[in-house]
């Protein structure tokens, strides 16, 4: 019902679009209801790019690893994102082992450790659909920065961190497992959580929770991602 | 699986030409063929997942010469229940239900850093009551001390100690005596809520909480009568599962094992939440970097949490009855439950008002409930110091009323990754001490 013109002319003003995160129809999980809310069509995103000063250390951070990449940092770094209180780097993804490599050695950056990496599923955002969410950890500045690497559902490939971040190892295997990034580079990157013959990777979008219908009082209420629900 | 891995893994064997297989489910019978085939050369031997001493359901598989382990691979995935999944489809305040059942030894502690999260999303963390916030508290050291004595009991009565078991788990169940007056359950407690949590102290709380502690620095010191000067312990345990700081910071190690190196990080002092600034209380470290030196530190831990659990029942007393939830009616959920005498929750005057009073309140709280409450767009991450070390949540709100993505860095699944090391070159009955030593529990690792 909603053609692209539609969504665009619905998109926020003023700032680039970033990261796609959903576009909603509708109020409910039904369609066809006669509540009015039916043409509802809203473009979720999330929060833009910030402009400097970032505040806190962040813009002595970014300086850092923007000298330490020199002519290769507007390529790597594709944009900053300062939103409630914490650092997001989109980091172009050919250059996410230089950007780790700088952020673990440099002595005024120090991020010695990787949290693991998270993945995320965007459907809506064609071209970055999947997107790799690593939170780096300073125990000796006791500071944590994001880095975040987004590749089209098509190309599903980023380079392993494992290399520089040894814990890594069973994080990308997840993420993986889950999502169906290939971390390129890493030691062995098999399934893990779920059977190795296992079809599918179940944390994306396209992929039902699944669950049966249960009777309860004579009603049959349907399974949870079939249930009619609030949007 | 490896042949969809873009580079086959070649790290152990030098021919390119060998043969070469992964240990994985489905291939046993292949591996066993190949270990005949091999003769007496090399014996794999498969642990677990149903193994008593593999705390759950952890598959260890070992490479054994004589008595000496060469190689070890765990392999988890047998709890995977899909719970950050089903987290995508329930509002944010179900969701507490579900991340409680994770690490269920210390449920509440997923149930912090979940809501810490969601706080921070919609950006109300300085919002929460104070009198939340010692709850909170409270709940965190209680947990601790229940998941510190499982892991040092669970870890006994694998070496055959059966008393530091029953020791352990009797001090532990006056834990949940208080846990279960305060929360209603003993674990599972979904009793951490987005903006607070979901009830005050019974009547009598602050004399329970005082009544508790000499019983379980009793339990405490047992142990340690128990356990101190134990030599078979000790010979044990000392110099096993050994793993330095360099080690600890190439996997990412964090919680007991990481302080057992030397190094005092602890997230409660680092980078404090709910006021853990302003409580006084030591770090435990030690230099021995070994099973033993772990096994201490969790004792002295609990001490510590005891200190932080008295400090935490003066404040209460202080602070006196009063509001647990934020006040924003948009965000609060709307009753106040209390612990009834057929022992379920239950609000008479929240119910008498919605039905009988004010039709509004009556909208609000069907709206609330069951649409729950929109947190903005955006992603978070949130860490706090869980009793097995540094339990992280990513979470990403698309506005709505659920989560669009929960992921939780368990400690436990991360540390897993360090028992290859600490195991290779040691004795096979050393084995279970080094996992014992790790304290994962396989809710948390697999989710």
């Amino acid at each position: 019902m909603s053609d692209d013109k539609q969504l665009d002319a619905l998109a926020p003003q003023g700032r680039e679009p970033l990261t796609l995160i959903n576009v909603r129809e509708g109020m409910f999980g039904a369609r066809g209801d006669t509540s009015g809310y039916d043409g509802l069509v809203q473009r979720v995103q999330m929060p833009g790019a910030t402009e400097r000063p970032y505040g806190e250390w962040f813009d002595g951070a970014v300086d850092i690893l923007t000298e330490l990449l020199g002519d290769a940092a507007d390529e790597a770094i594709e944009y900053v994102v300062v939103d409630r209180g914490e650092l997001t780097l989109y980091i172009q993804r050919d250059h996410l082992v230089d950007v780790c490599r700088h952020l673990r050695d440099d002595q005024d950056l120090r991020f010695e450790m990787c949290l693991g990496v998270s993945g995320v599923h965007y459907p809506a955002d064609k071209g970055r659909e999947l997107h790799a969410v690593y939170p780096l950890q300073s125990i000796t500045h006791n500071r944590r920065l994001r880095l975040e690497v987004a590749v089209g559902d098509d190309d599903a490939r980023i380079p392993s961190v494992v290399s520089l971040y040894p814990m890594n190892n069973w994080h990308e295997r997840e993420t993986w497992d889950f999502f169906g990034i290939v971390f390129e580079g890493h030691p062995s990157l098999a399934r893990i959580e779920m059977p190795d013959d296992w079809v599918g990777h179940p944390q994306r979008k396209d992929y039902p929770l699944g669950g049966i219908p249960v009777e309860y009082k004579g009603a049959e209420i349907p399974s949870p991602d079939e249930r009619r629900q609030y949007r | 699986m490896s042949t969809q891995a873009p580079h086959a893994p070649h790290a152990f064997v030098e021919d390119p030409d060998a043969p070469e297989y992964t240990v994985y489910g489905s291939d046993w019978s292949d591996v066993v063929d190949e270990a005949k085939r091999l003769g007496q050369q090399r014996i794999v031997v498969n642990m677990g997942p149903q193994h008593p001493s593999t705390h759950g359901v952890l598959r260890v598989m070992l490479e054994i010469e004589g008595e000496t382990v060469t190689e070890t691979r765990a392999g988890i995935g047998y709890l995977h229940t899909g719970i950050e999944k089903n987290m995508e489809y329930r509002t944010w305040t179900q969701g507490v239900t579900f991340c409680t059942r994770m690490d269920y030894v210390a449920s509440m502690s997923q149930e912090l850093v979940y809501c810490l999260g969601i706080e921070k999303l919609l950006g109300i963390t300085d919002d929460i009551p104070e009198r939340a916030s010692v709850l909170r508290v409270l709940m965190m050291e209680l947990t601790r001390i229940g998941s510190h004595l499982v892991a040092i009991g669970t870890g006994g009565n694998e070496l055959g100690a059966t008393t530091i078991m029953t020791t352990s788990f009797v001090g532990r169940e006056e834990t949940f005596r208080v846990i279960e007056a305060i929360t209603g359950l003993r674990t599972n407690n979904n009793y951490i809520r987005p903006g607070g949590v979901s009830q005050g102290l019974p009547e009598d709380g602050v004399e329970q909480i005082r009544a508790m502690i000499p019983k379980v620095r009793a339990k405490l010191d047992e142990l340690v009568a128990l356990q101190a000067k134990n030599p078979i312990l000790q010979g044990r345990l000392k110099g096993v599962a050994e793993l330095n700081l360099s080690a600890c910071m190439a996997l990412g190690i964090t919680g007991p094992i990481l302080r057992s190196t030397g190094l005092p990080y602890d997230l409660r002092k680092a980078e404090p939440y709910c006021g853990y600034e302003t409580y006084d209380f030591q770090v435990p470290t030690s230099t021995d970097q070994d099973a033993w030196s772990r096994l201490i530190l969790r004792m002295e831990e609990c001490y510590e949490s005891l200190k932080i659990v008295e400090q935490c029942a003066d404040r209460l007393e202080q602070l006196g009855d009063g509001p647990v939830m934020v006040a924003d009616k948009k965000i609060a959920w709307p009753s106040q439950l209390s612990l009834g005498t057929d022992g379920q929750g239950n609000s008479p005057d929240h119910i008498r008002h919605i039905m009988g009073e004010s039709m509004e309140a009556l909208i609000h709280h069907f709206k609330l409930v069951t649409e729950g409450f929109d947190v903005p767009a955006g992603q978070v991450y949130q860490a706090i110091e869980g009793p097995k070390g540094l339990l992280g949540v990513h979470l990403v709100s698309d506005g709505g009323t659920k989560p669009w993505r929960a992921h939780f860095r368990d400690p436990g699944f991360n540390n897993l990754q360090a028992l290859g090391i600490m195991c290779e070159g040691g004795q096979v009955a050393d084995v279970v001490v080094a996992i014992a030593s790790i304290d994962m529990v396989l809710g948390g690792v697999d989710r």
